[in-house]
């Protein structure tokens, strides 16, 4: 592999690095005041990837066939539909239980996971067949020299950024996302001080489910299709990106997403390695709880008696 | 001769195994398939049991020790009918069947010792990897047929080794918790901390049943490799590990008979299903949604009891 790979390689492994960190979000919010693992996260994925399927003929009729404008709608609308399934998992599943134990949760998160894939095969609904997804964003080739790039391979990163800026900012400036912290360092007491617990938890959802979507979309551009299942593999690598950099921690999810991505997509390079792309992500994870069971980023919390 | 309960039922579950065994020549092809996967499904079920119910540690990864030793104790027979002969490997296969879960309790071992360690969503996401991991090691090695899966593998299998060995698996999870050592499960599962003030060593507890959990699946994956003649590794995903987990969580954490039943109860409605084939999954998925909104306990549990005894 010589230099100019190297850097093709960074540049794909930060591509998928930051769709990971962008699912990673979702789960480490969701962790962050409800202390559980939302299992369907991986599936609001695949939803925000098919509305955009649906949506993309609609809003290109409207205002002309690859612009940037219409990409642009079709973001914020399938986003906007996704936080609402999101809010709506959350209110019919996750609510009813809040008082149970985490367990119970988990399941019940599976079930609707699976529920959502089975639904999403079945011919009625989307089939199982993989489609090819619309093209929403004008292409161009740019070299850079030696280097080819993508237009895809620097929008990717650049909407991440922004995402990213936008939710460090409503988390840490924004009233709501005070709340929100303080729902998730300890709910009775934001509770006892006035905050609105249930309407801040549905909001995680929405934020959480409307990245998800934004990601699904992003990972359906490169990707050479979209099926009800897609979302399973990039969740359980978003997943333990989440995990990896110490879960209910923000920057630590971008960390670990970053850092999946781009040894996924080293190792993915290597024969012989190649064929344990899915493992390796796995084996990241172990390594890392073994030596830091917190994650990268996460405190050790000392449990009181 | 006195006995004690549990080894009563140990004989009486064995003869009925060796009966079944014996009329199964009369029954239906198709009938004797579900109930030979009915037997595995309370092997796994009871053995996740000892993991998840009376220890109470979440394990997402049992389909990967019943790969373990589905792989190796076919790989065993294939090689022992090939260089010996049939009869030898057809005789051989208890030790087959042996090998294969003291492979898988092995790996149990070394995926138990650093995992335990975790709690709660860590120890299931840890156990899900090495599930996932040992799913890709399988689809990448030759000798396990890898990805076009391990195909010819000769049918020993029969409902009288299944529910033979269902008979003991419940046997044995049942008197190592119910014994003076056993007692060091529930403590675990009860209250981590107290039990370690108390001198328990709760790695140790920890450990042996994630081995012994690991030894039985092992051998239900043996007995289902013989029972299906063909290995895939994508029949042993993260999916299959659920399915024994609801399973147990269905059949009420910790209750032995409910477990069975539910394992019982969970390979059978697909069959009950097949009908409606286009919207079994569905159906399932919320099913198992609607029971833990409603019957979170398990499903045959109706009173709180505060301690699971057998």
């Amino acid at each position: 592999m010589d230099f100019q790979q190297i850097i093709q390689q960074l540049i794909n492994g930060l591509g998928l690095g930051s769709i990971y960190a962008l699912i990673a979000l979702g789960y480490t919010m969701v962790y962050g005041v409800l202390r559980f693992i939302n299992f369907a996260h991986s599936d609001v994925l695949m939803l925000g990837a098919f509305s955009a399927f649906y949506l993309a003929p609609l809003v290109q009729k409207m205002v002309g066939p690859e612009s940037i404008m219409g990409g642009i709608l079709v973001f914020v609308l399938s986003a906007a539909i996704c936080a609402c399934i999101g809010m709506l998992i959350e209110f019919l599943a996750y609510r009813p239980l809040r008082k149970r134990p985490k367990l119970t949760v988990l399941i019940t998160a599976i079930g609707v996971s699976l529920f959502i894939e089975y639904t999403g095969q079945h011919a009625a609904v989307f089939g199982s067949a993989t489609r090819a997804f619309p093209k929403i964003l004008p292409e161009h080739q740019i070299h850079l020299g030696k280097l080819m790039l993508n237009s895809n391979d620097i929008i990717v990163p650049t909407v991440t950024i922004v995402l990213l800026a936008a939710m460090w900012f409503i988390v840490q400036k924004t009233r709501i996302g005070t709340a929100m912290r303080a729902v998730s360092f300890n709910q009775q007491a934001a509770s006892l001080m006035g905050v609105p617990v249930n309407r801040i938890i549905s909001f995680t959802f929405g934020l959480g489910s409307a990245l998800a979507a934004i990601a699904g979309i992003l990972y359906s551009i490169k990707a050479p299709g979209i099926e009800p299942l897609m979302g399973v593999q990039p969740g359980l690598r978003a997943f333990i990106a989440a995990v990896v950099g110490g879960i209910g921690n923000l920057p630590g999810a971008v960390l670990g997403g970053l850092l999946i991505g781009v040894v996924e997509t080293f190792a993915g390079g290597i024969p012989g390695l190649s064929n344990y792309r899915d493992a390796i992500a796995f084996g990241i994870l172990i390594l890392i709880l073994l030596f830091k069971p917190a994650g990268l980023l996460g405190r050790a919390t000392i449990e009181k008696v | 001769m006195p006995l004690s309960g549990a080894k009563r039922w140990l004989i009486v579950g064995i003869a009925l195994a060796v009966l079944a065994s014996l009329g199964s020549g009369y029954m239906n092809r198709y009938y004797l398939g579900i109930a030979n996967d009915v037997g595995i499904a309370i092997i796994l079920a009871t053995s996740l049991n000892l993991i998840n119910g009376h220890t109470g540690q979440f394990s997402l990864g049992h389909a990967g020790f019943m790969a373990v030793g589905g792989y190796f104790a076919a790989w065993l027979s294939l090689k022992i009918g090939a260089s010996f002969s049939p009869q030898t490997a057809k005789a051989m296969f208890p030790l087959s069947l042996l090998a294969g879960g003291l492979f898988a309790a092995l790996i149990g071992l070394l995926v138990g010792v650093p995992s335990l360690r975790l709690k709660g969503d860590y120890l299931a996401i840890v156990t899900l990897g090495f599930g996932e991991i040992i799913r890709v090691v399988a689809q990448n090695t030759e000798a396990v047929g890898a990805a076009s899966g391990l195909k010819g593998i000769p049918q020993y299998t029969t409902l009288g080794w299944t529910f033979g060995l269902a008979a003991v698996t419940v046997y044995c999870v049942t008197s190592i918790v119910n014994s003076t050592y056993g007692r060091g499960f529930l403590a675990v599962h009860d209250d981590e901390i107290a039990a370690e003030s108390s001198g328990i060593s709760t790695t140790r507890y920890k450990v042996v049943a994630f081995v012994t959990g690991a030894f039985f699946a092992g051998v239900a994956g043996g007995l289902y490799a013989h029972h299906k003649q063909f290995l895939s590794p994508t029949g042993f995903d993260w999916i299959k590990s659920i399915e024994i987990v609801v399973m147990v969580i269905l059949g009420g954490m910790g209750r032995t008979v409910g477990v069975i039943a539910a394992a019982i109860l969970l390979t059978l409605l697909p069959e009950f299903l097949r009908e409606f084939s286009e919207y079994r999954m569905i159906i399932y998925a919320l099913m198992i949604i609607f029971l833990m909104l409603l019957r979170p306990g398990g499903l045959f549990v109706f009173k709180t009891k505060r301690r699971p005894t057998a």
